[in-house]
């Protein structure tokens, strides 16, 4: 760790705050975003009593100008308190703490598919460009944008775990360790990682391509430096870096795809619970829920970013923030 | 990329395609006769309810089974096709004439109107777009056309980029400079002599975005917040069939298919049509 690094992490963090603010107003004003008044928003359209209503009314100013509304809500956010879920009276916070550890499995270990499969079949496709291999990957990546991790979620719901009855088709194994774990999620997982794979695949194969085109290539080769070390230490290395450039895309990708599968599979994550939320107006859910994607999300581009410099050292800090 | 001919384009589309290609441009036009003809070539009524019947597997009767309320099941796939193709054209359009005023305005004037438009870009592009869809359409109540019109300024962001970036190549070109010696207004600049020029490459990219928009219209329809209940839609039968998956499997199978199929195919016409423009 360099003097440099830390001043440029230390910026880029600080560009993330403009972004975060803008994220905040927007899931603040998803109160005032709902039918009705924010009141009734905020009980989920029930009748309540009037001293629940005055109770309510206090909690979130909502006599006070907007502007002191949205103030008071981020002070209180930033201390962690988003409220109570209108649903379950249960603390948002520990709503969502409870849900997160399952979406961050599902996540990592469909995160860890498309790396071990995508790089190796996108350089695969692209070292033999327009064999029969390189054009079935190709067409299958095209598919593979269109289909959503829903779509693959039911096909391999049905084959593999109704006919084949390969995997368990319910729950996620909350109860059992690692293993039982894995084994629950590895449809979940694949459907995810599927949707995503197309992505990189085709990102990969199209850097590779372009890079085999360079001096350094031929010049290495002309050394006699041997083809697979030119491939796996020269050329992989300059073709990642535009896959870490689409890593925001792969990542919101990665996360909407998450939301799906959880809804597919009846998985009790985050992501499931941001819906359910949503389909019974669950405001302060809504809430705490985006605003835990949106902050994972602007973390994971800012840890890219970084990762982007260590692996091409061309890029000078402070410049690949763009 | 000045000065290239229609016929030039098209003649690289058609040329040399592929069956794969061909397969797909199937699709997309049997999809299109389903959404034109509707009824015409369904096998039966989309919202006959047979309450009696229920969900049974495909049939000789039925191709492809019925759902819980014994509606038939292929005769609501067909119907499908239209808020299928319907939706993701307006956001396709309505996303794409947004973004080629803004792209032009950036690209031509710079400076900072350009910084401003830009800069807004930029914070759209760093949101989850999918999970800010999500949100919005659920918070307002939902429906086909709130859909439609929070895709549409989801998808402003990354095609003003794209028409910007096309037009900052025109303007430095010397029939731009000819333009403006002879002081012709800028607006005709605008629409008149740079607009046709960047118009092939912001079709191609509309393409891709009508598929894009496809799929996310699905998902959320197949989360319940899309179309309004009743409809036949391929998200919404996804949603609504999503317990008859071990009893009639095609209820769902079917219509998950045509949302890859549809997007699929259109990706692949959508990519070739982008090679062909960039020549």
């Amino acid at each position: 760790m360099n003097r440099a690094l830390i001043r440029y992490v230390a910026l880029r963090l600080f560009t993330a705050i403009p972004l975060l603010l803008v994220i905040s107003v927007f899931v603040f004003v998803l109160v005032h975003l709902a039918p009705g008044d924010a009141a009734s928003a905020l009980t989920g359209g029930r009748a309540i009593s009037q001293e629940a209503m005055d109770a309510l009314r206090a909690k979130y100013h909502l006599d006070e100008p907007m502007v002191v509304q949205y103030l008071r809500w981020l002070g209180d956010a930033l201390t962690g308190d988003f409220g109570t879920s209108v649903q379950t009276r249960q603390p948002v916070v520990t709503a969502v703490l409870d849900r997160a550890p399952l979406s961050l499995w599902l996540t990592f270990y469909a995160a860890m598919i498309v790396l071990c499969a995508g790089v190796p079949l996108g350089l695969a496709a692209a070292l033999r460009q327009g064999s029969r291999l390189d054009r079935s990957v190709v067409t299958l990546s095209v598919f593979g944008v269109s289909t959503p991790a829903f779509v693959s979620g039911l096909f391999l719901l049905y084959y593999l775990g109704f006919v084949a009855g390969l995997f368990p088709v319910f729950g996620a194994g909350r109860d059992g360790g690692f293993w039982t774990r894995a084994w629950h999620l590895t449809l979940p997982a694949l459907a995810l990682a599927l949707s995503v794979l197309a992505i990189v695949v085709k990102i990969t194969r199209a850097a590779v391509i372009e890079e085999m085109e360079k001096d350094y290539v031929a010049f290495a080769r002309a050394r006699g430096v041997p083809e697979r070390r030119i491939m796996l230490s020269y050329l992989l290395r300059n073709a990642m870096v535009p896959v870490v450039t689409a890593a925001s895309v792969i990542v919101v990708a990665t996360m909407a795809g998450a939301i799906y599968v959880e809804i597919t599979f009846a998985l009790p994550g985050l992501g499931s619970l941001l819906v359910d939320a949503v389909r019974q107006r669950d405001i302060p859910v809504i809430q705490g829920a985006t605003l835990f994607f949106s902050v994972f999300v602007i973390l994971v581009n800012v840890a890219t970013d970084i990762l982007y410099v260590l692996i091409d050292p061309r890029i000078q800090f402070g410049k690949a923030a763009r | 990329m000045t000065g290239q001919s229609v016929q030039a384009i098209g003649g690289r589309i058609v040329g040399a395609m592929s069956p794969a290609l061909w397969v797909a441009a199937c699709c997309v036009l049997v999809v299109l006769v389903c959404a034109i003809g509707g009824g015409a070539v369904a096998p039966g009524s989309p919202d006959m309810q047979r309450l009696l019947v229920g969900d049974t597997p495909p049939s000789a009767e039925f191709w492809a089974g019925t759902d819980k309320l014994g509606r038939d099941v292929l005769a609501r796939t067909v119907a499908g096709a239209r808020t299928a193709l319907i939706g993701p054209t307006v956001v396709a359009a309505g996303a794409f004439a947004i973004a080629t005023v803004l792209g032009l305005i950036a690209g031509y004037f710079g400076g900072w109107i350009d910084n401003v438009i830009m800069r807004g870009v930029d914070i759209i592009l760093a949101l989850p777009g999918p999970l800010i869809a999500i949100v919005v359409v659920g918070v307002t109540g939902g429906g086909y056309w709130t859909a439609v019109s929070v895709l549409i300024v989801l998808f402003v962001a990354p095609d003003t980029r794209i028409v910007r970036s096309a037009v900052l190549v025109q303007r430095s070109q010397p029939y731009i400079e000819a333009a403006r010696i002879q002081n012709i207004p800028r607006h005709r600049i605008l629409f008149v002599h740079i607009l046709p020029n960047v118009m092939p490459i912001i079709l191609s990219y509309a393409v891709l975005d009508f598929a894009f928009a496809l799929v996310n219209l699905a998902g959320l329809s197949f989360l319940g917040l899309g179309v309004e209940p009743g409809t036949a839609d391929w998200g919404r039968m996804l949603f609504e069939n999503r317990n008859i998956l071990f009893t009639n499997p095609a209820a769902l199978l079917l219509p998950a298919a045509m949302i890859v199929v549809t997007a699929g195919s259109i990706n692949m016409l959508g990519d070739r049509i982008r090679e062909a423009v960039a020549k």
